[in-house]
């Protein structure tokens, strides 16, 4: 796999780690150029899991297009149908129900909780801890539990529907998110005493993989990758969308910009991701779950964008509408494809060896770079 | 570089002790994490010797319904093949003949009715748009096989069993007992 291309009498010789690669969680072609074990340029070769699904958007009808993108960012797929539910409904302009909006947060942080999840324990075995992969999906397989009794499905969730939540929420879902939510915390605990506080595995993070203030906003980054730079960028603080400006929760920020930074972020955000739910799950108000729309949507004539949070930074939706029933252009902003650009200054001047811890706190998703 | 906010938290970036650097303190209390879930309760399903049920809105393989006196209900309108976004649904419209009153529903049937499922995105729009409640998701999942053209489902294997002459079958399709 790790394949040499070409070498010179001076040492300098590039690899290909990838497409298939066990560390790079997906099929992500990265050409490596080398200096003994000194990494002077990284360039990501994208397209491997292109399906042109903004091409294939154009073609489907408002109703059905939020279903496609469940296949961009799919550990955040419930988010990504948020954000195009959002913005049909900007379009439209259809109030969204509270029950809905509260319904459709709650989702969101569930879905956030198991993406983090699912990078803690990819990110540890990256580094070479193999327990935490086990002990994350443990807890994530409880969220897809939750997500499978009121959506009917554990990954692809497809519940949005434009103008709140396609049925109503699970009769024992309040009770049983609340049983996850008090277990929980003891598990973000052991966690922190597995892993965070680990010398071995502070020894391979702190100091890896810097990526500065300006280039982070440079390069475009977002999410937790960006507010480990001190960017402060939480599209859910920043652009409140449905019920985030009413809930009390902490923009978790670091400065230092190196994976334990991000490390250290995305932890943290778990913890913040519990207090929304705590706050939300008691309070879901009564009422429609759905506002009335009609049966075939059409948007005026004009641009539409919205951005959420997910779980890998800010995604966005614009789309451009004819006044049909389908979009004339639609393009997501999604939140790897920037985080990724900014791979080579992070690498860059470290070694290969660090590499891997560095592509681990990016929280790579390839379909959602390549979408 | 100045911090953009001042909410930042500092982390402890000391350089290590020497306990801290010869590891054996971490390792065991990594340890001690680990085999302390030895007395845990174990959360692994042996699948498939056991099985999680599913809740009744798991969106999983389709099936094509009929009404009480086992008539089929779908009218091959088309609704649903509209809805799909996948397009997975192909049909085609047949004409009820005099005497085939016993066999479908309403005036006009699906003579051809298959679906695709592996172009299907199991998203359950297709029974949302149906006005005759004749196709609904069912709580099965997991089809293997070893050729493509078995993953398109013709109307042999999508039809629930008909209530009057298998009254069991269509029971235990329906998850009644
Ligand atoms: S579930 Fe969705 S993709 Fe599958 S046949 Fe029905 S509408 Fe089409
Ligand atoms: S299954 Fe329903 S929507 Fe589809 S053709 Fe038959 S009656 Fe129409």
């Amino acid at each position: 796999m790790h394949q040499v291309l070409s070498s010179t009498p001076e040492g300098i010789f590039t690899i290909n780690v990838g497409p298939q690669h066990p560390a790079t969680h997906g099929v992500l072609h990265l050409v490596i150029t080398l200096n003994g074990e000194t990494i002077l340029k990284i360039e990501p070769h994208l397209g491997y899991i292109h399906r042109s699904i903004e091409k294939m958007c154009e073609s489907l009808t408002y109703r059905q297009f939020i279903y496609v993108t469940s296949r961009m960012d799919y550990l955040s797929a419930h988010i990504n149908n948020h954000a195009c539910a959002l913005c049909v409904e900007k379009g439209l302009q259809v109030e969204v129900p509270m029950r809905a909006q509260y319904i459709r947060v709650i989702m969101d942080e569930l879905t956030r909780l198991a993406s983090h999840e699912l990078w803690w324990g990819a990110m540890a075995m990256d580094v070479g801890a193999f327990t935490p992969f086990f002990y994350a999906f443990r807890e994530r397989e409880t969220i897809n539990e939750i997500m499978e009794e009121t959506c009917g499905a554990r990954l692809t969730m497809n519940y949005m529907v434009p103008g709140g939540v396609m049925a109503d929420i699970h009769p024992q879902f309040q009770q049983k998110v609340k049983q996850f939510i008090a277990g929980y915390k003891n598990k973000i605990a052991e966690y922190n005493e597995l892993v965070t506080g680990n010398v071995i595995f502070q020894n391979r993070m702190k100091g890896v993989g810097y990526l500065s203030t300006e280039d982070a906003i440079s390069y475009g980054c977002s999410g937790p990758v960006a507010r480990a730079s001190g960017v402060a960028c939480d599209v859910r603080k920043r652009y409140p969308y449905d019920v985030y400006a009413q809930v009390q929760f902490d923009e978790i920020i670091e400065t230092t910009g190196d994976s334990f930074a991000r490390y250290l972020v995305r932890i943290r955000e778990m913890e913040q991701s519990v207090r929304i739910i705590e706050q939300l799950i008691d309070n879901i108000p009564e009422g429609d779950y759905q506002a009335k729309t009609k049966a075939v949507l059409k948007l005026p004539k004009g641009e539409f964008y919205q951005r959420v949070e997910t779980a890998r930074g800010e995604l966005g939706v614009y789309i451009v509408s004819e006044g049909g029933t389908t979009p004339y252009r639609i393009k997501f902003r999604s939140p790897g494809f920037s985080n990724l650009s900014a791979l080579n200054e992070m690498a860059k001047g470290g070694k290969i060896g660090d590499l891997v811890a560095t592509m681990g706190t990016l929280d790579l998703v390839i379909p959602d770079i390549d979408r | 570089m100045q911090a953009l906010t001042n909410r930042a938290q500092a982390v402890n970036r000391a350089p290590m002790t020497f306990w801290e650097r010869i590891y054996l303190v971490n390792i065991f209390k990594g340890m001690l994490i680990t085999f302390s879930h030895i007395f845990k309760k174990k959360p692994t399903i042996q699948y498939p010797e056991q099985k999680r049920p599913f809740s009744p809105v798991f969106r999983g393989l389709h099936v094509l319904n009929r009404d009480e006196q086992g008539r089929e209900r779908c009218t091959a309108c088309g609704l649903c093949a509209v809805a799909c976004p996948a397009e997975a649904i192909t049909m085609e419209a047949a004409e009820r003949l005099p005497g085939e009153e016993n066999l479908y529903r309403e005036e006009k049937y699906a003579a051809r009715y298959e679906i695709n499922m592996l172009r299907c995105i199991f998203c359950g729009l297709c029974e949302e748009a149906c006005p005759k409640d004749a196709i609904y998701l069912s709580e099965t999942f997991a089809p293997a096989n070893f050729n493509r053209s078995t993953f398109i489902y013709s109307k042999k294997d999508l039809l629930i069993p008909n209530p009057v002459t298998e009254p069991e079958a269509y029971a235990k399709a329906k998850g009644l007992n």
